[in-house]
């Protein structure tokens, strides 16, 4: 058996030049005649390190990383084909302080397997969940992620098993799965990273969310910004139909259940269900009022779970597992793990996945190391565009769904973003507002008006008009943004704006004044 | 380019149009088929994607300008992205992206005079943990930096 040698094919190593790297590895092992089969895993990630590639060795797998194109020649110099010491020698990935802190149960294969491969799949415990599903009536199914504690991944936090639960209820011809995969929001990447290094994980989670509900048919909706996702998805979609995991017979059970991929058109407001549900029927993705519900008229106008990918893809070990094992991890109503992306201007930026109720300074300082530049931390924003940005005076604010809100901020999709204290808040204000106002659906008049008035009333601050006056007329605007719109986009574009202008009222004083003060 | 009835550009638009329609939802798949076939999505493709899933060409106007993705008009030979969203702002993203306009001569969502490149913004590529990013045609690019910013604008002028 010739030996296994790892360079991942996640986005973030390719985008750090993980092709190049293993051409160069298949050259070198080439030119010395080494037999070696090149694995491309998703990441486990520790982006900093990437692309770190792993050898499979007798004693375990050894990393080393980053590695570029020029450092290959030294590596099989230094016979890092059996584990020996280099410079870029890492040891076991697994140990890596940053990975031994973590408790991975959704990401437990991630960069562990070949992505592709079903066999790696089920050797590493894929399917158990399903095939423990296959023995349960639907609404068992039902209640285990019920009370698992599983709560809505894509940011609102809503409890999975109740959305479950009124699709299982209602009574249609026609039921459907849909994935949320539109992961627009910056400082997230976790549903990238699943798809393109576990992708079965989710497969199987759809297919468990259409047996307990008694939908047949799934799909899943990836943003055109993910490029490598559709395609390792579309792939793994035709693998699992070929092993027959979907179709008419899943896993050879009397239960039918196919899915398909969908692209988005690079319109933010689709991570928003109702607009995503009107985008998947060919409509411009505009947001439908609420009620009635997708799980009572969601897709077509049937019943639908529309969940994301994160809470999809921790189904699995849920039903494999049970739902006491997943439960008994994270604090008060915030169950189980949730996989921290910690990106931006920090050292070690990357994802980690750890059970609810870190304090957000020991995210930002102990596991991401502080900022990249060395500079002191201004402010962390927390839950993407939409999250509220924090100052260290707000560090010891535990990671939990409750915690967050009371101190007027949101965990959302678990972006962490760090900024040193170069960062101008008011800067940051301004393009919270002009974000919203690009990407707004129209549809509603506060999100669609009172962002562009957002942007023009902060300029009039940043140029020293009445400064006084448009502060309060922009809290008053938010106040209306965050009641009157119809969705997220409009109703929390006000989280960073407020939140800049209450932690670091210095950036918002007239111009004269701040250059008085540095 | 002429594509009216009976052209080979209007065959290629009803060939696209005839594979995808049967699906659910089969405007954006359409749309996306259209865009990947012409590099753009024409006007005149407008009429025949409205008769095929029996929509008014207002309906299917208004689904083409929704959507940041699709061009109404063909884009330079390499389509340069630099995401502009915050993780990307943290570490100097905005610095890169002035920088990208003043060595190309072109500010975003334009394309350069000799159409070697068009310039544009994006929000998040999910390469948060090694900002700044951007995306030269398919690749993708992490730790954005001035010298990686000038090789690939010579490799645009090749």
């Amino acid at each position: 058996m010739s030996l296994k040698i790892y360079v991942p094919r996640d986005s973030a190593a390719l985008a750090l030049g993980a092709d190049k790297v293993a051409k160069a590895i298949a050259g070198e092992a080439a030119k010395r005649g080494s037999e070696i089969t090149i694995v491309r895993n998703g990441s486990r990630g520790m982006t900093w390190l990437e692309p770190m590639v792993e050898v499979e060795t007798p004693a375990g797998r050894v990393a080393y990383g980053p590695v570029k194109p020029a450092d290959v020649a030294s590596l099989f110099e230094a016979d890092f084909i059996n584990g020996n010491s280099h410079s870029l020698w890492l040891g076991d990935p697994e140990a890596i302080p940053f990975f031994a802190r973590q408790q991975r149960l959704t990401f437990a294969r991630c960069g562990l397997t070949d992505p592709l491969s079903l066999e790696d799949y089920e050797a590493h415990g894929g399917l158990s969940g399903l095939r423990k599903a296959l023995e349960l009536a639907p609404i068992e199914i039902v209640k285990q992620v019920t009370e698992s504690g599983l709560r809505g991944r894509g940011g609102a936090g809503f409890p999975t098993g109740i959305k479950w639960q009124t699709v299982h209820d209602a009574k249609a011809t026609n039921k459907y799965i849909v994935c949320n995969a539109d992961e627009g929001d910056s400082g997230t990447f976790a549903d990238r990273m699943i798809m393109e290094g576990d992708p079965f994980v989710l497969i199987e989670g759809m297919a468990i969310a259409g047996i307990a509900t008694g939908a047949t048919k799934g799909y899943i909706y990836i943003r055109s910004e993910y490029p490598e996702a559709i395609k390792i998805m579309r792939e793994a979609v035709a693998i699992a139909q070929r092993a027959g995991l979907l179709g008419w017979n899943v896993l050879g059970s009397p239960n039918m259940f196919d899915m398909e991929v969908r692209v988005g058109a690079g319109a933010y407001v689709c991570g928003e269900e109702t607009a995503l549900l009107n985008s998947l029927e060919g409509k411009r993705g505009v947001v439908r009022a609420k009620p009635p519900l997708p799980a009572i008229e969601g897709l077509f106008g049937k019943p639908t779970v529309i969940n994301n990918v994160i809470s999809l893809a921790s189904v699995p070990i849920i039903l494999d597992k049970g739902a006491a094992f997943y439960k008994d991890f994270g604090i008060g109503r915030s169950r189980g793990t949730m996989p921290l992306q910690i990106a931006g201007n920090v050292k070690h930026a990357g994802l980690f996945e750890a059970a609810f109720g870190m304090t957000l300074g020991e995210i930002v300082n102990e596991i991401g190391g502080g900022t990249a530049t060395g500079r002191p931390v201004k402010a962390v924003q927390v839950g993407g565009p939409l999250g509220a940005y924090f100052p260290e005076s707000l560090f010891d604010t535990p990671f939990d769904y409750e915690a967050f809100a009371a101190k007027g901020g949101l965990i959302g999709h678990a972006g962490i973003v760090v900024f040193d204290d170069t960062a101008d808040m008011l800067n940051q204000a301004r393009f919270a507002m002009e974000f919203c106002a690009i990407e707004s659906c129209g549809k509603c008049t506060p999100c669609r008006i009172g962002s562009t008035r957002g942007v023009e009333t902060i300029d009039k601050i940043r140029a020293g008009i009445e400064p006084e006056k448009n502060l309060a007329l922009v809290t008053d605007l938010c106040n209306t943004m965050k009641f009157g719109s119809l969705c997220a986009l409009g109703g929390f574009t006000p989280y960073p704006v407020m939140s800049a202008i209450t932690h670091f009222p210095e950036d918002f004083a007239p111009v004269p004044m701040r250059e008085a003060a540095e | 380019m002429a594509m009216q009835a009976g052209t080979e550009a209007h065959q290629r638009m009803l060939d696209v149009v005839e594979a995808m329609k049967h699906q659910d939802g089969a405007l954006l798949p359409i749309l996306h088929g259209i865009q990947d076939e012409f590099g753009y999505v024409p006007a005149e493709s407008v009429p025949v994607i409205a008769d095929a899933l029996n929509l008014s060409r207002a309906d299917v106007h208004g689904v083409i300008t929704f959507y940041h993705d699709y061009r109404s008009a063909p884009a330079g030979r390499h389509v340069l992205k630099i995401c502009r969203a915050e993780a990307c702002q943290a570490m100097g993203g905005e610095a890169m992206a002035e920088r990208a306009e003043d060595l190309l001569g072109i500010k975003f969502h334009q394309t350069a005079a000799d159409n070697s490149v068009t310039l544009e913004p994006t929000y998040c590529l999910g390469l948060c943990a090694c900002a700044p990013a951007a995306q030269l045609d398919g690749q993708l690019i992490g730790r954005l930096d001035e010298e990686r910013l000038r090789e690939i604008v010579s490799e645009v002028r090749l």
